[in-house]
């Protein structure tokens, strides 16, 4: 039982993560109907700004953490820009190439200026402590990632359904022609998705960074894949859909490792996605109706 | 209020409207009429900016909008009921009214006109928290129509409201269009139901396969042999 809940504790704070990712993919999925590929390498991004940050500008955790969220959210805007809104009225298949590209471009680029070499995120940004609670290990860490996760994804919530932008998000996300009736400029809402997806995504790096201790320019695949995955799971579009299923993939993997072996957890990941694909499509929280945000 | 000179609209090769002329006087109610695919739909969409026309041009209280971005011109004073209500379906009766508002920034004004739309449809105050997409096809018009009312529009585009609806609600919405205008909007109202909208209207354009054949008054119109022989079942 011990044990059990060991791998729970676990798994919330890498579900957390992943959740925090899949956020990304279904906003932007719900409002462009676009797998934005290019997703994991801004999470990437976010944590190298992070990294630097703190390596560099000497900041704590949380200045490091709003920088990166800063920093992506531009950067987001920027290739939805460039990339994908100049193709807005083509086949999905070109966005989808599109997207892909753009994610090995991040990934290339960063190798490019920063090499490939992974590099050691800066234990003393956030000296680690644990606790032995009931027999379980909990460090600082594990709390730290899911407080802020957490707190995250309750403003999300906060901006979706209280705020003029959100409301306008999720109107241009369920019938972008009535939208433009009520004078919302879908130009401007889908920057606003991207900013806010983007943001969240580099949260979720610094947080990676902070887990696993080291940093990569390749660091944004699997993540971004399992978080994908993750966002299918709950419903791809639907924003409570991604954090139940990045919870569910993050236990999910945790569970495999600790009483499996952890060189499956990859593979559970992918035999998720098929199985999803094979037996309810729409995912969890999904209606057989195409519904949105 | 109101001027379109001599617009043509395309889809890829099909000339869906051909040198198309209308006026719209302020504080009356035109209505466009015309059967199935004349092309009513995409002169409203090319007022409102969703389509754009190939020459020509469309002028609203001297402003030349023919070129104007879509929210530019929500932001003049043309709002639309559009085609099929096309409510958000899982935002709340509220929240649509409030999205109907979006432009606005008159917190107090924004709420005293959403009294006065609760006034006008009862229904949807008793609704007022649930999803639109549960709502009947007559609520979804009614929340349309107070959606589009929310922009305080001076000028009101709106897409066959009988559509699909019972005779006495029918009757409803056409008693409801006549008392928004009396209260100073001008209506631009494009029907099928011709007896409906002639009976209400002041002026009226008869469009066949994207072209006007025939103009004149309500009454005129409602009198003429050709508009009672193909619109009036008589
Ligand atoms: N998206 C589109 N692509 C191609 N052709 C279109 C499109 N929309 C409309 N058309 C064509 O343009 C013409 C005018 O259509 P429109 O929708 O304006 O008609 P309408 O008068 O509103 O008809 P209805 O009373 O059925 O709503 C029709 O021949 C229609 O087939
Ligand atoms: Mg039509």
């Amino acid at each position: 039982m011990v044990e059990f809940m060991q791998q729970m504790v676990n798994g919330l704070s890498l579900g957390a993560i992943y959740a925090l990712i899949a956020l990304g993919y279904t906003m932007v999925y719900g409002i462009i109907l676009l797998i934005n590929f290019a997703h994991g390498d801004i999470m990437m991004v976010g944590a190298y700004v992070g990294f630097f940050s703190i390596t560099m500008l000497g900041s704590n955790v949380f200045v490091a953490l709003l920088f990166a969220m800063l920093a992506c959210a531009a950067l987001g805007v920027l290739i939805e820009k460039i990339a994908y809104r100049p193709l807005r009225n083509s086949t999905r298949i070109a966005a989808l190439i599109t997207a892909i590209g753009a994610s090995l471009f991040l990934e290339y680029v960063t190798i490019f200026f920063l090499t490939p070499e992974q590099r050691v995120f800066p234990a003393e940004a956030f000296p680690m402590h644990q606790y032995q609670i009931m027999g379980l290990y909990i460090s600082n860490k594990d709390i730290f990632i899911i407080v802020l996760a957490v707190v995250l994804m309750v403003l999300l919530q906060y901006i979706v359904k209280r705020t003029r932008a959100g409301k306008a998000m999720r109107a241009v996300s369920l019938d972008q022609e009535a939208a433009v009736l009520m004078g919302i400029s879908v130009d401007k809402t889908i920057s606003f998705t991207f900013a806010l997806g983007s943001a969240l995504a580099a949260a979720a790096g610094v947080l990676i960074g902070i887990y696993y201790g080291t940093i990569n320019p390749l660091m944004g695949i699997i993540p971004g894949l399992k978080a994908f995955v993750a966002a299918v799971l709950g419903g791809i579009g639907i924003i409570p859909g991604a954090m139940v299923g990045g919870f569910l993939m993050g236990i999910l993997e945790t569970m495999v490792s600790g009483y499996g072996s952890s060189m499956y957890r990859d593979a559970v990941a992918f035999g998720v996605l098929i199985l999803i694909l094979l037996i309810k499509p729409t995912g969890i929280f999904g209606r057989n109706e195409s519904e949105k945000v | 209020m109101l001027n379109i000179q001599g617009i043509d609209v395309y889809y890829g090769a099909i000339h869906a409207l051909k040198n198309l002329s209308l006026d719209v006087e302020q504080g009356s109610i035109v209505t466009l009429i015309g059967a199935n695919g004349a092309g009513k739909t995409t002169t409203l969409k090319t007022i409102s900016g969703l389509l754009r026309s190939k020459s020509g041009a469309i002028t609203f209280k001297n402003h030349d909008i023919t070129r104007l971005a879509p929210e530019k011109i929500v932001a003049l004073g043309i709002s639309q009921v559009p085609e099929g209500r096309r409510v958000f379906s899982t935002m709340s009766v509220l929240e649509n009214l409030e999205t109907g508002a979006y432009l606005r920034r008159d917190k107090k004004a924004i709420a005293s006109d959403m009294e006065e739309v609760f006034t006008r449809f009862p229904r949807l105050l008793e609704r007022k928290k649930q999803l639109a997409g549960t709502l009947s096809g007559g609520e979804q018009q009614m929340l349309a129509i107070g959606r589009a009312l929310m922009a305080r529009p001076e000028l009101m585009l709106m897409d066959e409201p009988s559509m699909g609806l019972a005779p006495l609600l029918v009757k409803e919405i056409f008693e409801i269009i006549k008392e928004i205008n009396s209260r100073g909007t001008t209506i631009l109202l494009v029907e099928q139901n011709a007896h409906m909208a002639l009976s209400i209207a002041h002026q009226a354009y008869v469009i066949e396969t994207g072209e006007i054949v025939l103009s004149g008054s309500a009454k005129e119109l409602m009198n003429s042999e050709a508009v009672k022989k193909a619109y009036l079942g008589g």
